[in-house]
């Protein structure tokens, strides 16, 4: 029956293969090998060298469901000792997305509105963009859009502002050390390329769906990574000649970190603002599957319960929003960048 | 003669991953293409031996990739040796700490650049005031000093410009008041007018030379242009492939060149314009009968001139009112020509 019995025994690994039988649960597979007759393998058919298969001929050896099965134990067996460390480390996280979704639901519309507007103003200076800002919203309070579109904006600033605190550090040690760099731009390209799903799963068993550090998390760990990345770039692009003159006139590296190179790096710093802010708006639409509040329940009910309308006018409400953080972040950029230009 | 201030000892740089190494094979007598051949290693800079004066203009000149920038990055270590001492004032810079080495390019040195190097982001005033802020000075101080030299180096009122809105040679003034707004002794000018149009050029060079009238600042200054080299320097150290070929008077230099590489230099200039009466003189013993007085600092053109191309003349040189020697035409007219076209001449 077995394929590889002989080639195994050949190793001499006879008696080992014969000492233990592999109690484990039984597999469909194995089920419906029971059922069916034996079947003479021509060389056509031999199977690959794979877990279940050498089970079949040496029950020692490990099934694949049981190796799965020792991945979840090992999960769990590290879960708890993780969690001691991580809950009390990320429960500010929490405290934050509470904190400003209450805020922003506490103000009155009439209030909460003209801030924003205010806001855009003071980054932008564009009269258009603050009343394309101002017909978007009045729209979308319109139709009723109002609090889940609020909700969102609330997650964005929170888990931008949260990016943007940590990432701008690490961008700047990374510009500083070519090890760290080296460690570093794999773990960032594999945090950005990863379907955001895959790493939804470790962040499920880590933490409760209730809480909201949960989609906070998943949010951060995405849009960290162009801040990050435009951060150690915008660092590493300085001219060469200012910082050597820089180094010439006696500055302290504080000096010159504040005073030549973010201010220098700040239009690449701030394009990995825009960027981050973009990949928050874009995640907290998929969090919404571990209950992040927002514009992308809507879309959610919108798939689960057929409601095509819903579906489509809060997906056309996300667009607005997207457009509305592009352009006001790019014009805050370009304002930048005209008056730093060299 | 004035003080050493800035004195090179015995200086190498190796460029490359284990210097040290290196550095025994060249003591051992490698030379420098063998070292990069079969070690992978650059000899930037081999036994430099140069004593800079207070109060005077070093220049430094040599060709492209001879070594000129490195050199003066010793002066602040902005590069560390491989071996040898720099001093300044008598101390070795390179027994400075981090802090001793930051204060002394706080205070003591000042630097202007090829390329200009003014922070894109500040405006002109803040520009030249930054050697005063890095020192953590008064706002008022700052401003205060930031203006004087502003308006010392011709740019009173472009204070609130910013560099790109102005042209190349305005940024380097403003790169050269920052400079003297540090109030440092010694200054190091990497190319400094390399970057700028003839005229500009020629413009800078009388400004530096107008306040170096004043300031009497020991200015250490690199080009790789013989006619500005003539024009500012004091003392003249010409670089080839990282080690010192010759150095001394200008003007001796121009007259008794030791080596084929400082002839190439040396033939194409206008030699009448750049040599003085001084340096072609003879002792006054004896002589009578002069056409004229003529100053020692006369150029040889002036005297041309003057003689309207009489070489049977000559003239009582005098410097501040003293006889200090004679000058006979013939003398002058083949100082005229280079000193190895001549020999060549008399073996045809
Ligand atoms: N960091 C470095 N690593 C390796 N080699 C270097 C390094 N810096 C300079 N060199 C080499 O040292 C030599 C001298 O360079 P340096 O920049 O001092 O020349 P320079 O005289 O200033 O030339 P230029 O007129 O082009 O500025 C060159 O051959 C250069 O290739
Ligand atoms: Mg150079």
């Amino acid at each position: 029956m077995a394929n590889y019995e002989s080639a195994l025994n050949a190793l001499g690994l006879e008696e080992w293969c014969s000492s233990e039988a592999n109690d484990g649960p039984v597999t469909m597979a194995e089920l419906l090998a029971r059922a069916g007759a034996e079947k003479e393998t021509s060389a056509w058919d031999i199977p690959f060298p794979s877990l279940d298969t050498l089970n079949k001929a040496c029950p020692p050896i490990p099934r694949a469901r049981d190796m799965t099965d020792g991945v979840e134990q090992a999960f769990i067996d590290i879960k708890n000792p993780l969690k001691a460390v991580l809950d009390p480390l990320t429960e500010p996280l929490s405290w934050a997305l509470d904190g400003s979704l209450a805020l922003f639901q506490a103000l009155p519309w009439y209030v909460l509105i003209p801030l924003l507007l205010l806001l855009v103003w003071a980054v932008t200076r564009s009269g258009r963009l603050v009343g394309f800002v101002a017909v978007s919203f009045l729209f979308l309070s319109f139709v009723d859009l109002y609090v889940p579109a609020i909700q969102t904006l609330s997650i964005i600033f929170v888990c931008t502002a949260i990016s943007v605190l940590l990432g701008v550090p690490i961008g700047i040690l990374m510009a500083r050390s070519n090890t760290l760099q080296r460690i570093l731009v794999p773990v960032l390209d594999m945090l950005q390329t990863l379907p955001t799903f895959v790493y939804l799963i470790p962040l499920i068993y880590l933490f409760s769906v209730t809480e909201s550090k949960l989609y906070g998390i998943a949010i951060i760990l995405y849009a960290v990574v162009p801040v990050v990345r435009l951060t150690n770039l915008g660092i590493r692009l300085v001219d060469r000649d200012v910082i050597e003159a820089a180094d010439a006139f006696g500055m302290t590296a504080r000096q010159k970190l504040l005073g030549v190179q973010i201010p220098l790096a700040l239009p690449n710093i701030m394009a990995g603002v825009n960027q981050t802010i973009m990949m928050s708006l874009a995640m907290v639409v998929i969090a919404s599957l571990v209950s992040a509040p927002g514009l992308g329940v809507l879309v959610l009910q919108g798939i689960r319960e057929l409601e095509l309308g819903v579906g489509l006018v809060s997906g056309f409400a996300i667009v607005l929003l997207a457009i509305i953080l592009d352009r006001v972040t790019k014009a805050s950029l370009a304002r930048i960048n005209t008056t730093q230009s060299h | 003669m004035s003080d050493i201030k800035v004195s090179i000892q015995g200086l190498y740089k190796i460029f490359g991953d284990n210097p040290d190494t290196a550095m025994q094979h060249v003591a051992d007598g490698m030379d420098k293409a063998t070292l990069l051949d079969e070690h992978g290693h650059v000899l930037g800079l081999q036994d430099i031996n140069v004593d800079m004066r207070a109060g005077e203009v070093t220049v430094i000149m040599g060709l492209s990739g001879s070594g000129k920038s490195t050199l003066i990055r010793h002066i602040n270590r902005l590069i560390d040796p491989t071996a040898g001492k720099v001093l300044i004032d008598g101390e070795n810079v390179l027994d400075y700490d981090a802090a001793q080495l930051r204060e002394m390019r706080q205070r003591r040195m000042s630097m202007v650049f090829q390329k200009f190097a003014l922070l894109p982001h500040r405006t002109v005033l803040q520009n030249a005031g930054m050697s005063p802020r890095i020192r953590g000075e008064e706002a008022e101080a700052i401003e205060k000093a930031a203006q004087k030299w502003l308006e010392r180096v011709g740019l009173a009122g472009f204070e609130d410009s910013y560099p790109h809105q102005l042209s190349g040679g305005m940024q380097q003034r403003v790169g050269l008041a920052r400079a003297l707004a540090s109030d440092s002794d010694i200054m190091l000018m990497d190319e400094a007018f390399s970057a700028l149009d003839p005229l500009i050029r020629s413009d800078m060079q009388d400004l530096l030379l107008e306040l170096q009238k004043d300031l009497h600042k020991t200015i250490i200054f690199i080009t790789h242009d013989l006619d500005e080299a003539l024009k500012l320097a004091d003392h003249l150290v010409i670089l080839k492939d990282g080690y010192v070929v010759q150095q001394g008077e200008p003007q001796h230099i121009l007259l008794n060149p030791n080596d084929p590489y400082i002839e190439d230099f040396v033939s194409d200039i206008n030699r009448a314009r750049v040599l003085r009466v001084r340096s072609v003189m003879k002792p006054v013993n004896g002589y009578a009968d002069f056409a004229g007085v003529v100053d020692a600092d006369d150029t040889l053109e002036n005297l041309i001139e003057l003689s309207e191309g009489d070489t049977t003349r000559r003239y009582l040189v005098q410097r501040d009112g003293d006889d200090v020697g004679v000058l006979d035409m013939k003398a002058l007219v083949r100082a005229l020509v280079p000193q190895h076209t001549a020999d060549r001449g008399s073996i045809r």
